[in-house]
This record gives structure tokens, sequence and C-alpha cells, in this order.
């Protein structure tokens, strides 16, 4: 395996687009979690061992809540169950990656999974180094972001205070983007009620499991509803 | 927290993370996932897109001035932008800069 490989240059070139947008958002994250005064071999390991944008993000709050590591994993699931089916689309095209299959499946973000599910295989590639330079470049994006952003935010002194929006603003966008494939507002009114409903009945540190669990029962209820889109 | 305990919930979410990405691996090489599995997974995430909007707005007090206007103008214009430019980095960047505008600067 070397750099000078055409399945190398071949992920590099496919890859640019998520360079672009995940050493920014890498960096904010970086910025953030550098802003609340958290050491930068945090955020190093979790960009390598986590590798999940939104969940790094939702951490934050997890530490500064001090939530319990059973609500914690509880929490993690539900916010990644969308990942859970990723893998179906790509069973076939894993099955001769032999060693490094537990690699790229650890490293199945939204857009590598976008990246390996629309190109086409090139037969002149050997696919399995191809999927795995592809992933691995995508998450050195990530860790080089976050890297960037906690040194910057260590170094440049500066009013930090509402850069926690960044975290609303990246739910907003994925909802929006959530809605653009599935044209049906009763998900999003089931998730508004069930907020409203813990803020009022359950302390903030319980919110969010209490949310997600009355959210499962709102879905049978309204199963019919889901489903006729 | 301590470093002992963050280093664990770094840990467990690493675990739960993947655990997410290797689930259909494990499971459904073979077989179908079955049909209650699947409509979870396809209605599940809308959801808790919205029910995480709300939980990171949870330390806002609604009932005191502003009353949570500055917040929810913020995600009108992020909303806005993203509905025209369809670009998120614009989006999340421009309504987050939006926001820390408006609670830096503006009483």
């Amino acid at each position: 395996m070397t750099f000078y490989t055409k399945e190398f240059q071949t992920a590099l070139k496919v890859s640019i687009p998520v360079m672009m947008g995940y050493s920014v958002l890498g960096f904010a994250f970086g910025l953030l979690i550098t802003s609340f005064n958290y050491a930068w071999y945090v955020a190093l390991g979790m960009s390598i061992f986590i590798y999940a944008g939104a969940l790094q993000f939702l951490a934050v709050g997890f530490f500064t809540a001090k939530l319990g590591l059973v609500d914690i994993f509880i929490a993690s699931i539900f916010v990644n169950i969308r990942q859970s089916f990723y893998g179906l689309s790509l069973l076939k095209k894993f099955k001769k990656t032999e060693k490094l299959k537990p690699y790229l499946i650890f490293g199945l973000t939204d857009e590598t999974y976008a990246l390996l599910t629309t190109i086409k295989d090139n037969e002149q590639l050997k696919s399995k180094y191809y999927y795995f330079y592809l992933t691995a470049l995508n998450q050195s994006y990530w860790i080089t972001g976050t890297m960037l952003g906690v040194i910057f935010g260590s170094m440049v002194e500066f009013n930090t205070k509402g850069l926690e929006f960044s975290l609303t603003a990246l739910f907003v966008v994925l909802a929006i983007e959530q809605y653009k494939a599935n044209k049906n507002f009763t998900p999003f009114i089931i998730g508004a009620c069930v907020s409203i409903l813990s803020f009022i009945f359950v302390p903030i540190n319980s919110m969010l499991i209490f949310a997600i669990v009355s959210a499962i029962i709102g879905m049978f209820i309204f199963k019919k509803r889901l489903e006729n889109v | 927290m301590s470093e002992y305990e963050l280093f664990l919930a770094i840990a467990v979410m690493s675990i739960a993370n993947f655990s997410t990405r290797v689930f259909p691996f494990l499971f459904f090489s073979k077989k179908e996932p079955p049909k209650i599995i699947k409509f979870i997974a396809n209605n599940f995430p809308p959801i808790i897109m919205t029910i995480l909007i709300f939980y990171t707005l949870g330390k806002i007090d609604f009932t005191i001035a502003p009353y949570g206007t500055k917040e929810l103008l913020s995600i009108f214009v992020t909303g806005l932008l993203h509905i025209k430019f369809n670009n998120y980095l614009v989006s999340i960047f421009v309504g987050t800069i939006f926001y820390m505008i408006l609670v830096q600067f503006i009483v």
C-alpha cells in the first residue's frame, strides 16, 4: 500500500467535497469543545473513536449535564439510529473487504455512505483499498478540522458566547433535510409534542430519554399517519 | 465530570455509535429486517432531529424577557438560509454568527 496508487488518487479526488464540509464542521466542533475548557486530547479522542458529527456536538452537552452512562448510551443509539440501515445497501460491496471491513463499518458516516453508494465500481481499481482510502481520508479531514479548531480556539481570544447555537443550527438543517426526504409533517409534530411534554414533566437532565421513549410510543399511536406518505 | 468519567462517556458513545453502524452487518446479511425495526428506523430520524432542536434550547427560559425570541429568530434565519441556498455550511455558520451577534451585542 503506497500513497501513489490509483486507488488513493481516485479516492482523494472523489472525497474533495467532503474535505470542505468536514474540515469546516470539524473546526466548529474543535472550537466549541475548547470554549467549554476541555483538553485538546478529549477533542482528538472523540474525533478518532466516536467519529460522528451530531453526536460529538451533542456530547458537550452530555458532559456538562453529567448525564449517566446508560442515558448516554441510549441517547447515542437513537441520535444515530438512521445509520443502522446504511449497511443494508453495502452488504455486497463490503463482502470482499476482509481485514479492512471493521474499519469501513466504523467509518460509515452520512457522507462516506453517500459516496460509497453513489460511486460506480471501477474495474481497474482494487475496490477494497479504494473504499479504505476514501473512508480514511474522510476521517482525516474530520480530525484535521477538529485539531485546527482546538488550536485556533486556544490561541485566539474571542467571545464565544452563543457559539453553542451551532448545535441547534445543525439539527435545524438536518430536520429540513429529513423533511425533504419524507415530505410528512407528522414526525415533526410528534417530536415537538413529546419535547414540550418532557419540558413540563421531567427535569432537563432526563428530558432526552423521556422524549425518546414517549416518541416511540407516539409513533405506534400514529403509525397510519406516518406510513401514509 | 472528572477526566476518568469523561473517558468512560467517550468510550460508551464510541460503542453506541459503532453498534448502529455494524447492526445490519451482524443481523441482516442473510435475511430481511423485521417490519417493526424498519418502521422505527425509517420514521425516527425526523422525530429525533425535532427533539434535539428542543433539547439544545433546554436552558432557555421562555417565561422571562426576551422570551426566547433570539433563539426563534436565529432558527428562522438558519432554516430560511437552508431552504434558499441548500448549503449546510452556509446555513449553520451564518445562523450561528447571527445568534452570536444577537446575544453579544443586543441586550
